[in-house]
């Protein structure tokens, strides 16, 4: 018989961590310091893009759309200041996606989580609607002590117009997103008549909920429980990565104000941190920086911040809390100086994929062609036999005009000896050399026939290269397919 | 099942009382908004199979008393689809052959109309490129029984050949052998004058000079004098490089014994008016029309 093991026992005494814990409130305090002024700027930046991008003109000239970032889906174009990439160019959007990523790698190994803490879309929001927060509802200790009594009616105003001012704001989020789908002030228009499709009050009612229930009821859940960001980052970072560190090494043993001036005026060590907690008042997530890094710490420096004013209040040098690493620590208390080392081999190859995938999608951007050209053979059948003997192969031609005005082109054919072309629906006048008329900012579909004349010598298949040129402009593209006989 | 009343120490929670290993499961009830949708789906399913059909019954099932039936949303919607199609159709059955020739959104519309419709009825002879079989003409080429025009090809689709209908084209290969008209040896002579006229080899020692007399004696009033068809009576060219049924000396032998009468079906009254002019516009531009 074996004896029954006690889950207190399994749990190796009461002082561990419990495996649950309830949702803690957290109440942020307000902080100013520089790490606040820089949050305030990104914020600004960022929420100022978002919602104003949408209503930046840019002429394209007639029958284009004069918005400079739109996502046609109807048209199937992606407008972008002076760049309109058309569905074919999707490996541009792979490209993007690529150096995002690897920018999000070069900004960890550098500083850490720092996209979590400034730029990362749930801590702005979250951040905004602390900011309602506190205004409705007073800062920390208001807040705390509201929660904590009765619930009265100037409470429950207050409450009131703090979720009324979130819903306008998520709103309005979601209003900004369409805006990017359709041209903007008409998008407006409609949406304020209720002409606007109903997808895009569908989508307005998405971005509302998800915005409404992720900045200001999930918060710094998203962050802990749900971004699979802290995870993987826990895996790309290195001891050289500079993340918000407590100095334990100058802050411990921490002890009050008065008894650390004493202990220093007998020339004895003593702590810098007063214990005053600030630094975890602060916390969005609600952390104590001071227990060492941490999954939930989003690298904000709020509590760098807070710790800063504490220091100069009582006369003792800053940043007690800091961007710093370990290394940092143990060298310090080896008595050896402290060292940074932002070039090392993870840095220079994340900026070098990223300066090589920004070069190829530049070159491919700068050379990429108004004029494509895309062949298909026919499969059924794949040859015909004509009644004087000679071959014939069918092809459909896609045509790509990018350009915002209609061309004429020619188009030839480099095939088999004497291969003759003809454009179905095309009987030009020029039969030897086919023009058509290519409408502007469109894909043209046309069949093509090639005859060449067929002995028992002919090669069974030989190679068929299309040219076409724009007569008006010179440019030319051109694709290569196959002659088949039977 | 024991007695229990347990309390889990550390959350300090109620326990089921279950224990595995020394595990032991939390009693948390489900949240109240998930059991209430649970009720209301089931209230839900109640209401469903009043409305729509849901009971299968011995013979037959429960109608609901919304009477729905998919296939009367089938119908409803191929009614729509028509009626979507209705305007662009009409396009098609207003302009003449020619004009949807040269107007390029006509003749995309009438290429991709007559490609849908020439799958589901001319495909089973046809094959689905069009490229034909033994006996059924490839309509890629530019070899042409009946003719190659537009107006032609229109006419063979509405009409067929040797269908029945009153506009058919009409004439067919007679049976020289089965008739008895002519002798196994004037076939085979015959044959291979037939096929010296598209420069094919011939049969060592063949009479040349007998089977050119037979064929002026026979064929010339379809083929014609050189062998070069009769498009009025589906006479084929015999001079060119395309064969209907084939070109060696067997088939030959037994096309000229027992002739051929292959049937082209009429689609008058079976497919509608603008449906049959994109369909002679698709085979047009398959690349053999005239
Ligand atoms: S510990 Fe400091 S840096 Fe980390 S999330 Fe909290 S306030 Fe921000
Ligand atoms: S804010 Fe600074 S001094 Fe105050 S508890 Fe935090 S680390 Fe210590």
């Amino acid at each position: 018989m074996t004896k029954n093991v006690t889950s207190k026992e399994l749990m190796g005494g009461d002082d561990d961590l419990p495996l649950y814990a309830p949702q803690k409130k957290i109440y942020p305090q307000r902080v100013s310091g520089s790490f606040r002024r820089i949050k305030w700027g990104l914020m600004a930046l960022c929420l100022g893009v978002y919602y104003l991008l949408p209503l930046v003109r840019w002429n394209r000239g007639l029958g284009a759309p004069d918005q400079a970032v739109l996502i046609d889906f109807q048209s199937q174009r992606f407008y972008f200041f002076f760049i309109e990439l058309w569905p074919q160019e999707f490996y541009y959007f792979t490209g993007l996606l690529i150096l995002a990523a690897f920018t999000l790698f070069l900004m960890n190994a550098l500083g850490g989580r720092i996209w979590c803490g400034y730029l990362c879309p749930q801590t702005v929001w979250t951040d905004l609607f602390y900011v309602v927060e506190r205004w409705t509802e007073g800062d920390r200790r208001a807040r705390i002590k509201a929660d904590a009594g009765p619930l009265t009616a100037a409470r429950l105003a207050r409450r009131a117009l703090k979720q009324a001012i979130w819903l306008i704001i998520a709103w309005w989020t979601g209003g900004a997103w369409v805006l990017y789908f359709s041209d903007a002030p008409t998008l407006v228009k409609d949406l304020a008549t209720f002409q606007a499709p109903a997808i895009a009050y569908v989508w307005i009612g998405i971005l509302t909920a998800s915005t409404y229930l992720l900045a200001g009821h999930a918060r710094e859940q998203v962050c802990l429980y749900m971004c699979p960001w802290p995870r993987i980052q826990a895996a790309l970072t290195d001891e050289w990565a500079l993340n918000v560190t407590y100095k334990y090494d100058r802050g411990e043993p921490r002890c009050s104000v008065k008894k650390g001036r004493a202990q220093r005026a007998l020339g004895e060590t003593a702590g810098d941190c007063v214990d005053c907690n600030q630094c975890v008042a602060v916390c969005p997530t609600g952390i104590d920086i001071r227990n060492g890094a941490q999954l939930g710490c989003i690298q904000c420096g709020l509590c760098i911040d807070a710790c800063d004013n504490v220091m100069k209040r009582i006369g003792r040098p800053t940043r007690l809390i800091g961007y710093d690493n370990d290394i940092n620590v143990q060298r310090r208390t080896s008595g050896k100086t402290e060292a940074f080392k932002p070039v090392r081999s993870r840095t220079v190859v994340y900026a070098a994929l990223i300066a090589t995938v920004c070069a190829v999608m530049l070159h491919a951007l700068l050379t990429r062609s108004l004029l494509d050209l895309n062949v298909l053979h026919d499969r059924n059948p794949v040859a015909v036999k004509l009644s004087a003997g000679a071959i014939r192969n069918g092809y459909t031609l896609r045509f790509l005009n990018k350009r915002g005005f209609d061309r004429v082109i020619a188009v030839d054919v480099d095939g088999p000896a004497n291969a003759q072309i003809h454009i179905v629906g095309f009987d030009s006048v020029t039969p030897d050399r086919p023009m058509i008329v290519l409408a502007r900012d469109a894909t043209t579909e046309l069949r093509v026939l090639v005859t060449a004349p067929f002995d028992d010598k002919s090669e069974k298949t030989a190679p068929v290269k299309f040219r076409i040129t724009d007569i008006g402009l010179g440019e030319v593209a051109s694709a290569t397919d196959h002659f088949v006989t039977p | 099942m024991s007695q229990h009343n347990d309390t889990d120490h550390i959350s300090g929670r109620s326990t089921t009382g279950h224990e595995w290993d020394g595990i032991e499961e939390l009693n948390t009830p489900l949240p109240r908004w998930w059991v209430l949708t649970f009720y209301a789906t089931i209230i839900w399913a109640f209401g469903y199979w009043v409305v729509y059909p849901a009971w299968p019954l011995v013979s037959g099932y429960t109608a609901g008393v919304l009477h729905t039936t998919n296939r009367a949303a089938v119908t409803a919607n191929l009614a729509q689809l028509e009626a979507l199609r209705g305007e662009k159709m009409k396009a098609l059955g207003t302009a003449s052959l020619a004009e949807i020739e040269n107007d390029p959104a006509l003749l995309a519309l009438a290429r991709a109309r007559g490609k849908t419709v020439f799958g589901d009825n001319c495909a089973p002879c046809h094959g689905s490129g069009a490229a034909g079989a033994k006996g059924y003409p490839n309509l890629n080429d530019d070899d042409w029984l009946w003719g190659g025009t537009l107006d032609q090809i229109m006419q063979t689709i509405q009409f067929g050949a040797r269908s029945g209908h009153a506009k058919a084209h009409e004439g067919q290969m007679l049976a020289f052998g089965k008739d008895g008209v002519l002798k196994s040896d004037e076939i085979v002579a015959v044959a291979n004058y037939v096929r010296s006229l598209s420069g094919l080899s011939t049969r060592k020692g063949y009479d040349a000079a007998k089977g050119e007399k037979i064929f002026a004696d026979n064929c010339v009033a379809c083929h014609g004098d050189r062998g070069k068809g009769n498009q009025e009576l589906g006479a084929a060219n015999l001079t060119d490089k395309i064969w209907l049924y084939g070109s060696d000396e067997a088939t030959l032998i037994e096309t000229i014994s027992n002739g051929r009468a292959g049937v082209m079906p009429a689609w008058e009254g079976r497919l509608d008016p603008s449906t049959i002019k994109a369909m002679a516009v698709y085979v047009h531009a398959l690349g053999g029309g005239k």
